[in-house]
């Protein structure tokens, strides 16, 4: 397993990075939850796969019984999926609030909107009663 | 020292307080400060006559690599420039509330000019290289801030700004070449260098600290071509210009070069580089005094000129050419000071500073013409005033240059032919002739105006008459230090019938008969052609430079963020590919001690498994839900991945986030229309290749990783103390919320405000709509608001 795990993790990757680069806001969110997974994936990996036994200690002993899994990367990676998944429920609402005030989640028309009205930050007020969904 | 200096500084943030407190009278209350300064600088001249330095030291910073301590020293040179800044700003401070009485911003004016105060003080007293920078910078930050003190105006702040770029550039050089003068001699005093000379001179980093160091001082005191700015920096208020950009701040890089002379002076190089460039400027700069009308202007101009005569007598570096440095670098500062200041009482009185514009100003202002007059008698080397001995020493130095004397005296006499005139013009045409109508009504200036001017334009005939007045207490000390060996000399009014005499009587001849000729000289070609190239071409370059560089920041910025996050992202990732690749192969290489033979078939079922969601995934990019399924599916995969391999909490935690991952883009996706991908097929191709080639390079890292043994040190420490430091039995659990507890309140906190946002960002009122009515009615969990929004 541990020939395929980087395999799949750059596979995962270069999904990821390619649904990013979509003029879809959503695309991209999903692009996103494909990188974290992977990357979480390539750590995981990079920790080495030695057991299945999971690092606990068994009531009695005072240190687990070897052969146990490298607890380090499996604390890291908590870390990461929870961090990961507030930064899509994040990317998510900025989509959806972003459909919200202007009427598109296509990244290159946002871009024409930004241009036309001259970088102004404030919509324009054609926006005011659901844009033009 | 330290003290006084402090005391300034203090002085200066609290001043606008005291100006609240005084009123009208605060000018006078603040010049104490300065006066203060100059009496405790005086009470050291009879320690320094006597030959003497004194020096103070406070440790500051230590380092390993170099110290800075807050050292001063104190001799002939930094006492006389001391005396100068602290007297003359005596008059300063009271001419400025003078000048801008009633002004809004006449606190602001205090606070700056005290604060430069301090910091030029700091320049000519500090001892340690690193403390003289950082005086240094303070002069430009503080010039730059009084320069732009009219900020409503743009020719104002465009002045500040060129001279904090010209000043501020050359001084990252100076800043350079002290640095490495500090490493080639071990020493960071300048009392310690004075002694080293030898040491830098044949150090193989010589000509680069001489170079750098030749940077921070010509732009500073304007040498040619960076004379630019400091016309430029008359837009700053009179006062400004009579202190800063006349009688202290330009003479900065003076005081730098007069310092280093015996560390850096003497080769040839120095004498080509530091003679050379101080002829050129005071010939050019001499000529272009008279090309304008505008009686700033013109003192400008003959101030470069006059800052160019100094910097050639330090190239110069013979003993007469240190004594006449000693001796014009008072005489400027004194008739120098009071012409600026007179100029300013024209202006503020008449409402014009144009020559031509103004006439028999005599009788109106009689107080401003005899000061002015003494001054300019002065600036044009007339007997018996003090200019007169200063400009004879200069000459005889001329005389006596070591390379090509001919040329020298030559372009010094034509120099001071035009300096005569430009005296001639800026006291006769203002005060004497016919009566000119002016835009204001002039009087005579208020007594703080004219107090300061007339007692230095009176000092240059005292001094002139009676030179033993200053010459042994301090001239000779100030030689002294410049030339790095005791001197000894005295001065007088009559030298005999010598060559020097018949050249002065040549330079005033020659003057009076350009002043007659001036009106057509000024309006001739020639003088138009010269005035364009010497004046307006280094402008022009300079201005040219900063829009290249203004064009070329607009065009990176153009094309790198264009406002496209597609762009934005392919350029990260290509510097990332770039870099990490480069490196990866040069150092590491490919590495493959792999192989597929121990995997079992669950462990294949799974592999399948994700890699056909993922062609799912590219292959439906229009089918949304296919989509989310998709990526579900390669979610819980890796779930069960990880708890084949041990890790029987990140599988459920991966389960449980997975799932509601899916919930989650499932909701957003039914208020979000679909898009149909329209991108070229040329940027999808790039698109690809640039995700084929992040992802192979993930891959190829973590095998070249893994094929390296691995140090299990942490991880089996965290195993042994698990239990007896923490008594928890799930390590991964205590490494957590024990030993790295720290970091899981972060990632709390992080989620914590990731969904504060995401509450705002559903429920907050839409813009430019404050009373929205369907906002404002959404429901408080946020979903029924989307279903409103739907509807």
């Amino acid at each position: 397993m541990d020939t395929i795990l980087p395999i799949l993790a750059g596979t995962i990757f270069a999904t990821g990075i390619y649904l990013l680069l979509r003029r879809s806001l959503i695309l991209t969110i999903i692009g996103i939850i494909l990188i974290s997974n992977s990357v979480n994936l390539a750590l995981f990996s990079l920790g080495r796969l030695s057991t299945e036994n999971p690092p606990l200690i068994k009531a009695g002993s005072l240190e687990p019984l070897a052969p146990f899994a490298n607890p380090l990367p499996q604390a890291l990676i908590l870390t990461a999926i929870v961090i990961g998944f507030g930064l899509l429920a994040f990317a998510l609402a900025l989509a959806y609030r972003s459909y919200r005030e202007l009427g598109t989640v296509d990244q290159d028309e946002l871009l024409k909107d930004a241009e036309d009205t001259s970088a102004a930050i404030v919509p324009k007020n054609d926006f005011k009663d659901g844009g033009d969904v | 020292m330290l003290t006084v200096i402090a005391l300034i500084f203090i002085v200066a943030l609290v001043s606008p307080w005291i100006h609240k407190l005084f009123g009208n009278k605060s000018g006078w209350v603040l010049a104490l400060l300065p006066f203060g300064s100059f009496l405790y600088l005086a009470s050291w001249l009879p320690h320094i006559t006597a030959g003497n330095v004194v020096q103070q030291s406070t440790p500051w910073v230590s380092m390993a690599l170099f110290q800075v301590d807050l050292a001063f020293y104190l001799d002939g040179l930094s006492l006389m420039f001391g005396l100068i800044i602290t007297g003359i700003g005596t008059f300063i401070v009271l001419y400025g509330s003078g000048y801008l009485s009633g002004d809004a911003y006449l606190s602001r004016f205090y606070c700056a000019v005290l604060l430069f105060m301090g910091s030029m003080l700091g320049v000519v007293l500090a001892d340690n290289l690193i403390s003289i920078f950082v005086f240094w910078e303070l002069t430009s930050f503080t010039s730059f801030i009084l320069i732009g003190f009219s900020h409503e105006q743009e020719n104002s702040r465009k002045a500040a700004l060129k001279a904090l770029l010209v000043t501020g550039i050359g001084g990252l050089a100076l800043l350079a070449g002290l640095v490495l003068m500090g490493f080639a001699s071990g020493h960071w005093e300048v009392s310690a260098l004075l002694n080293e000379g030898d040491i830098i001179r044949n150090h193989p980093h010589y000509l680069a600290i001489l170079i750098l160091v030749l940077a921070g001082a010509f732009t500073k005191s304007a040498q040619f071509p960076f004379s630019f700015w400091l016309p430029g920096a008359m837009a700053a208020p009179t006062p400004v210009s009579a202190y800063l950009h006349s009688a202290t701040m330009v003479k900065a890089g003076v005081y730098l070069l007069a310092r280093m002379n015996p560390v850096l002076g003497s080769t040839e190089t120095w004498l080509i580089l530091v003679g050379g460039f101080g002829l050129l400027t005071l010939l050019v700069s001499a000529w272009l005094a008279l090309s304008f009308t505008d009686m700033k202007q013109i003192l400008a101009y003959s101030t470069v000129m006059a800052l160019g005569t100094m910097i050639m007598l330090i190239g110069l570096g013979t003993e007469m050419a240190m004594k006449g440095l000693a001796v014009y670098i008072l005489s400027h500062a004194m008739y120098k000071g009071a012409l600026f200041m007179v100029a300013g009482a024209v202006d503020h009185e008449a409402g014009t500073r144009d020559v031509l514009k103004l006439g028999g100003l005599r009788p109106l202002m009689p107080i401003s013409f005899a000061a002015a007059a003494l001054a300019a008698i002065s600036m044009a080397g007339i007997p018996p005033l003090y200019g007169f001995i200063a400009k004879e020493i200069v000459y005889e130095a001329a005389l006596e240059a070591p390379l090509w004397p001919v040329l020298v005296i030559t372009l010094a006499v034509i120099a001071n032919i035009a300096i005569v005139a430009a005296s001639a013009i800026v006291v006769i045409r203002p005060f004497l002739g016919k009566k000119v109508e002016t835009p204001k009504k002039a009087h005579e200036a208020p007594l703080t105006m004219w107090i300061g001017p007339l007692i230095l334009a009176v000092l240059g005939v005292l001094f002139g008459v009676l030179p033993f007045l200053v010459d042994r207490s301090l001239m000779i000390p100030v030689a002294s230090s410049v030339f790095g060996a005791p001197m000894d000399f005295y001065l007088s009014l009559w030298h005999g019938f010598n060559l020097p005499l018949v050249l002065s009587l040549l330079t005033l001849t020659g003057g009076i008969l350009v002043y007659l000729v001036w009106d057509r000289l000024r309006e001739s070609a020639p003088m138009k052609v010269y005035q364009s190239g010497f004046a307006m071409g280094p402008i022009n370059g300079y201005e040219g430079l900063l829009a290249g560089l203004l064009g070329l920041a607009g065009w990176q910025t153009r094309t790198i963020q264009n406002g496209l996050m597609s762009n934005y992202l392919i350029t990260i990732l290509v510097t990332m590919l770039v870099a990490v690749g480069y490196t990866f192969i040069t150092r590491s290489g490919l590495v493959w001690n792999h192989s597929f033979e121990n995997m079992l078939l669950q462990e294949w079922a799974l592999s399948i498994a994700i890699l056909t969601s993922l062609g799912i995934i590219l292959a439906f990019r229009n089918s949304r839900l296919t989509m989310v399924i998709g990526a579900g599916v390669v979610g819980f995969s890796l779930a069960l991945i990880y708890l084949m391999h041990g890790a029987a909490d990140l599988a459920m935690t991966q389960v449980l986030v997975e799932t509601l991952t899916v919930i989650l883009v499932v909701l957003v996706l039914i208020h979000v229309p679909k898009l149909i991908e329209v991108r070229s097929t040329t940027s999808r191709i790039r698109d690809a290749v640039v995700a084929v080639g992040a992802g192979v390079l993930m891959t190829l890292l973590i095998l070249a990783v893994t094929a390296v043994p691995f140090d299990a040190f942490i991880s089996e420490y965290y195993a042994e103390a698990s239990y007896p430091l923490a008594h928890g039995r799930n390590i991964v659990n205590v490494i957590l919320v024990d030993f790295r507890a720290l970091d899981t309140m972060g990632e709390v906190v992080v989620v914590a405000i990731a969904g504060l946002a995401v509450y705002a960002l559903i429920k907050m009122k839409r813009f430019g709509s404050p009373d929205d009515p369907e906002t404002e009615g959404a429901a408080p969990d946020g979903t029924a608001s989307k279903q409103g929004k739907s509807s």
